[in-house]
C-alpha cells in the first residue's frame, strides 16, 4: 500500500541524528570551516556514541557501513531497514554540517565499499576502522576505467603504483580504499579495489588540498611506489573477468550515490529552514492555499525551491527503499543523485541571494552552506555521469554509442 | 458476508465491467442529441443546459454514506495494491488501445467520441468512489487510487481523460460532503448504466485567479439561494446534466453548490482553448440562478472547500504525471530510430541528457503527487503537499511539454505526432483549477 511517509520505527535515530546536528556539529561549524585541516576532536566522542548506538540497535545508526545488501531470504514482505535508515541518519546529520559528516571517524566511503564488497573474512578483519576511498587520479576522474595506478602480483601480495587524488578523509583514516588496474590494457573489467593500511611502506602523503568548501574535511593526495599490500586485502573476485566487467567495484555506487543524495538533502533543508525564518522575520510568509503567482515573489521562488527539494527526498527515499527490498536501483540511485546535486546548489546559491548581504556574509551558515553544496553535485559521480548513467539505461545504449 | 467473500464480490464486480467494455471495442457514431448541442456551442450560441434527466430521491438515508479513511500503513512502500494495481492495467490498456487512437481527431472536434465515454463508465471508476450501500464498489476512501486512474488516463489523452474523468469528480463529491438527501437524489445515476455528464467548475475567467477568492456569488433568498457569475474551462459543459459549482457565498466565504443544468437563469457558452479541447470545455453562465436550500453541498465549511481546491489540484498533478509518462514512452524510441549524421540522434548528449532529464522530473512529480494523495486519503494535513506536487508538475510538465515537441523537431510542431498535443495540454496544468477529485 502507497505510502511516502518516513516509518514510525525510525523516528528515535532521526531525532538522535537531529540532536547530534544541532548540539554538535552546528556549533563547530563555523570553527572548522576556518580552521582547515585542523582534525575536529569533537568527533571521536561522538563517534563512540555512534559506534554505541550501531551495536544497540542491530540494522540502524546513520553509518557508511550499513548499505551492505542484505542476503537473507527473502520473505517477499516490504521492509524499510539499514539503506532507509542510513539514508534518513545521513540527511539529519547533514543539516548540521556535511563536512562534519565526511570527517566521522569509521563512517568513511571507504567503509560503504567494504561493507558493499568485501567477505566475511575481510568483513570482520577490517571492522571497526576508518576506511576512505581513493579512486580519482590527476588524469582521470570521472573516467574511472581510465585509471593508471597498477597492481602486479606478487607471491601472496600485490604492487601497487601510482597516484591518487581528492582522498576525502584520507589523512585522518586508517585504511584507504585504493582502485587499481591489474592490466591497463583490459579496461573496466581489470580494476579492482585494494584495501591499504595507511601505515604501509610506499605509500605516501603528498598534500591536503585547499577547497572552495566541506573544509572541516581533509582531501588527501598520495603516492603509491611499490606499495605492497597482501593479496587476502583485494575486495571482490581476484580475477579479469570481462563478462562481468565493472560490475564489482560499481556495485558500490549504487548503495552510497542515495547516500550522497542524502547528504545533498540535508544541507538544502539547512538552508531552506535558514531562509524561511529569515523571510518570515522580515514579513513574509508562505502560503500553500493560494496560487504562488498571488504571492510575493520571494514566496513563490521559495516554494518552487521547496517543491525540488522535496523530489530529491523522495527519489533518494525511493532509491534506499529499492536497496532494502532488493529490487536493482541503478536507474534510481542516479536519479536521486542527479537531482540532489542540482537542487542543492541551486536552492543554496538562490537562498543566499534572498537573504542578501545577510545571507553572504560569514556571519550567517548560508554562506557556508553555499560553498560546501557544489562538492554534492561532484563527487561519487558528477551530475553529468549521473545522467549519461540514466541516458544509457532508458536508451539501452552502450557506453561506446552514447559516450 | 465475510471480509475475504466481500473483497471477492467487490473484484468480481469490476472484473466484470473491464471485462464489458474491453469486447466493446468499434467506434460508432455519436448520439445525434449530442452532436446538435456541440455544433450549436461551438459556433459561439449560448444554449440552455443540456436537457436533463430528472433527478429524484429512489431511496431514503437516514445519514450520508461515507468511505472510510484508508488504513494507515506503517512503512514506507512504492508498492499499489492488487486491486489498484488491476485498475491500473484495465484503465492504461483502454488509454492506450482506445483513447490515444482517438485523441487526434477528438481534440479537432472539441469533443469526446460519445462510444469513448460510454467504454470508460463501463470501467467501474465513479462506482469505484461509491460507497456499496448506494449501490457503488467503493468500501475505503482512496485518493491514492483516484491519482493511479487520472495517471493512467492520461497516458493515453489528457482531454479525452478530463471528459472521462469529469463525471466521477462530481460523485466523490456528493460521497464526500453530500447530505443524505443530496446523495439519495443524485447518486443513484451515477452507478447506473447511463452515467450522466457531470463536471466540477472552480474555475474563473480572470486574471491571476484564485480559486479562494471568488468573483461568483451566492446570496440567500427566500430560504434558497442565488447564483451569479461565470465558471470557465467547464469540461462537457453543453452535455453536463449536474454541475458543482463554487461560488462566494455572501457573509460565508467559497461555498459549493449543486446546480442541476436545465435550472432557469444557466446557459453555456463553448470556450475552446489552446487544449483538453476533446474535454469540449464550455462556459458555464449563470445569471439570477434560483436554487432550493439544499442546493448547498458541505455546508459551506471552509476546511471542506479546501479539501475540494486540494483534491483538484492532484487530479491536475495526476493528469500532469501521465501525460508527461506518455510523452517520455513516445519519446525514447524515436530518438533511436531518427537518424542524422549516420547515427540515432540519441547517441548525442545533448538529446540523450534531456530525455533522462525528463526522466528523473517526472519521477520526482509522481512521487510528490503520490505522497500528497497518500495523506489525503488517511486523513492527514495535505495542503503543502498538494502544493509543492502542484508547483513541481505545472513546472516541469510544461517544459517536458516543450522538450516533447524540441526533440521530434520539426515532426514535433505537425499533428501526425501527439506531441503538439501534450504541449498544448500540460500549459493547462499550472492555471487549471477545479475539473476531477481524486
Amino acid at each position: 500500500m502507497i505510502n511516502l511517509e518516513t516509518p514510525k520505527k525510525f523516528s528515535g535515530l532521526v531525532m538522535q541524528a537531529q540532536q547530534v546536528a544541532a548540539q554538535m556539529f552546528r556549533p563547530i561549524s563555523r570553527k572548522y570551516d576556518r580552521a582547515e585541516h585542523a582534525y575536529p576532536k569533537e568527533l571521536d566522542m561522538l563517534a563512540s556514541l555512534l559506534d554505541g548506538l550501531n551495536a544497540a540497535g542491530g540494522t540502524g545508526g546513520a553509518g557508511a557501513t550499513a548499505v551492505r545488501r542484505d542476503t537473507s531470504p527473502d520473505s517477499g514482505e516490504n521492509r524499510n531497514g539499514s539503506n532507509m535508515s542510513t539514508v534518513l541518519g545521513a540527511i539529519e546529520l547533514c543539516w548540521g554540517d556535511v563536512g562534519l559528516l565526511l570527517s566521522m571517524p569509521r563512517q568513511g566511503l571507504g567503509n560503504s565499499a567494504i561493507a558493499s564488497v568485501a567477505n566475511e573474512e575481510q568483513l570482520a578483519r577490517f571492522k571497526g576502522r576508518w576506511a576512505a576511498m581513493a579512486i580519482t587520479e590527476p588524469g582521470c576522474g570521472s573516467d574511472s576505467a581510465a585509471i593508471r595506478t597498477t597492481a602486479v602480483k606478487d607471491g601472496d601480495d600485490y604492487i601497487l603504483n601510482g597516484e591518487k587524488i581528492y582522498v576525502t578523509a584520507g589523512d585522518r583514516a586508517e585504511l584507504v580504499v585504493v582502485w587499481a588496474t591489474l592490466d591497463r590494457n583490459v579496461g573496466r573489467a581489470a580494476i579492482k579495489s585494494f584495501v591499504v593500511e595507511k601505515n604501509t611502506p610506499g605509500f605516501e602523503l603528498v598534500r591536503l588540498e585547499h577547497k572552495l568548501g566541506i573544509r572541516a574535511s581533509d582531501t588527501a593526495a598520495f603516492v603509491l611506489k611499490d606499495c605492497r599490500v597482501p593479496a587476502k586485502n583485494l575486495l571482490g573476485d581476484p580475477e579479469i573477468n570481462v563478462e562481468k566487467g565493472f560490475a564489482g567495484v560499481m556495485q558500490t555506487f549504487d548503495n552510497t550515490r542515495p547516500l550522497v543524495a542524502a547528504m545533498a538533502i540535508g544541507l538544502t533543508r539547512a538552508c531552506l529552514e535558514e531562509t524561511r525564518k529569515a523571510l518570515s522575520a522580515a514579513g513574509i510568509e508562505i502560503d500553500y492555499q493560494h496560487p504562488s503567482l498571488t504571492q510575493s515573489a520571494a514566496a513563490a521562488a521559495y516554494i518552487g525551491m521547496e517543491a525540488d527539494y522535496e523530489a530529491a527526498r523522495l527519489l533518494t527515499l525511493q532509491a534506499a527503499w529499492m536497496a532494502d527490498n532488493r529490487k536493482p536501483n541503478s536507474l534510481q540511485a542516479s536519479m536521486a543523485k542527479a537531482k540532489a546535486g542540482r537542487t542543492c546548489v541551486d536552492v543554496a546559491l538562490r537562498c543566499v541571494e534572498l537573504c542578501g548581504s545577510l545571507g553572504y556574509g560569514e556571519g550567517s551558515l548560508l554562506e557556508k552552506w553555499a560553498r560546501d553544496a557544489k562538492i554534492l553535485d561532484i563527487f561519487e559521480g558528477t551530475q553529468q555521469i549521473q545522467v549519461l548513467i540514466i541516458a544509457r539505461r532508458l536508451l539501452g545504449k552502450t557506453s561506446s554509442e552514447l559516450r | 458476508m465475510k471480509p475475504a467473500e466481500k473483497m471477492m464480490e467487490r473484484g468480481l464486480r469490476l472484473i466484470n465491467r473491464v471485462a464489458g467494455s474491453s469486447a466493446i471495442d468499434r467506434l460508432g457514431l455519436r448520439k445525434p442529441m449530442e452532436t446538435l448541442l456541440y455544433q450549436g456551442a461551438k459556433n459561439g450560441f449560448r444554449t440552455a443546459g443540456a436537457a436533463a434527466r430528472t433527478f429524484a430521491a429512489t431511496q431514503k438515508l437516514l445519514r450520508p454514506a461515507r468511505l472510510g479513511a484508508a488504513r494507515g500503513a506503517e512503512l514506507f512502500d512504492l508498492s499499489p495494491t492488487e486491486e489498484q494495481q488491476m485498475l491500473r492495467e484495465a484503465v492504461q490498456s483502454f488509454a492506450l488501445e482506445q483513447l490515444r487512437p482517438a485523441a487526434q481527431a477528438a481534440d479537432a472536434a472539441c469533443a469526446a467520441p460519445v462510444e469513448l465515454l460510454q467504454q470508460s463508465s463501463e470501467l467501474g471508476i465513479a462506482l469505484m468512489g461509491v460507497p456499496e450501500e448506494l449501490g457503488g464498489a467503493g468500501n475505503e476512501r482512496s485518493a491514492m487510487t483516484n491519482v493511479l486512474v487520472a495517471e493512467a488516463m492520461a497516458q493515453g489523452d489528457l482531454g479525452l481523460a478530463v471528459a472521462c474523468l469529469a463525471p466521477a469528480a462530481v460523485s466523490t463529491a456528493l460521497v464526500l460532503w453530500g447530505s443524505a438527501t443530496q446523495q439519495a437524489k443524485y447518486l443513484p445515476a451515477f452507478v447506473g448504466e447511463n452515467l450522466p455528464a457531470a463536471a466540477l467548475a472552480l474555475q474563473e475567467p480572470s486574471v491571476l485567479f484564485d480559486p479562494f477568492k471568488l468573483a461568483t456569488k451566492a446570496r440567500k433568498q427566500n430560504g434558497g439561494y442565488v447564483l451569479d457569475g461565470a465558471k470557465s474551462l467547464v469540461p462537457r459543459a453543453a452535455s453536463a446534466e449536474l454541475f458543482i459549482i463554487a461560488a462566494e457565498l455572501e457573509g460565508q466565504g467559497p461555498a459549493l453548490f449543486l446546480v442541476e443544468s436545465s435550472t432557469r437563469g444557466l446557459s453555456i457558452e463553448a470556450e475552446p482553448s489552446m487544449g483538453l479541447r476533446a474535454a469540449a470545455t464550455g462556459r458555464v453562465i449563470l445569471e439570477g440562478v434560483q436554487l432550493p436550500a439544499d442546493a448547498l453541498l458541505g455546508g459551506a465549511d471552509a476546511g471542506t472547500y479546501a479539501d475540494c481546491v486540494q483534491l483538484a489540484r492532484l487530479g491536475w498533478c495526476a493528469l500532469a504525471v501521465g501525460t508527461a509518462q506518455a510523452a517520455l514512452d513516445y519519446l525514447i524510441p524515436y530518438v533511436n530510430e531518427r537518424i542524422a549524421f549516420g547515427e540515432p540522434i540519441s547517441h548525442r548528449q545533448a538529446v540523450a541528457f534531456n530525455v533522462a532529464n525528463i526522466a528523473i522530473e517526472l519521477e520526482g512529480m509522481r512521487l510528490l503527487t503520490y505522497r500528497a494523495a497518500s495523506r489525503a486519503e488517511r486523513g492527514l494535513p495535505f495542503a503543502q503537499n498538494t502544493a509543492l506536487a502542484r508547483r513541481l508538475c505545472a513546472d516541469k510538465g510544461m517544459s517536458i511539454g516543450s522538450d516533447a515537441v524540441q526533440l521530434l523537431g520539426g515532426h514535433g510542431f505537425i499533428k501526425e505526432h501527439p506531441a503538439e498535443r501534450w504541449y498544448r495540454d500540460l500549459r493547462a496544468v499550472g492555471l487549471c483549477e477545479g475539473v476531477l477529485l481524486v
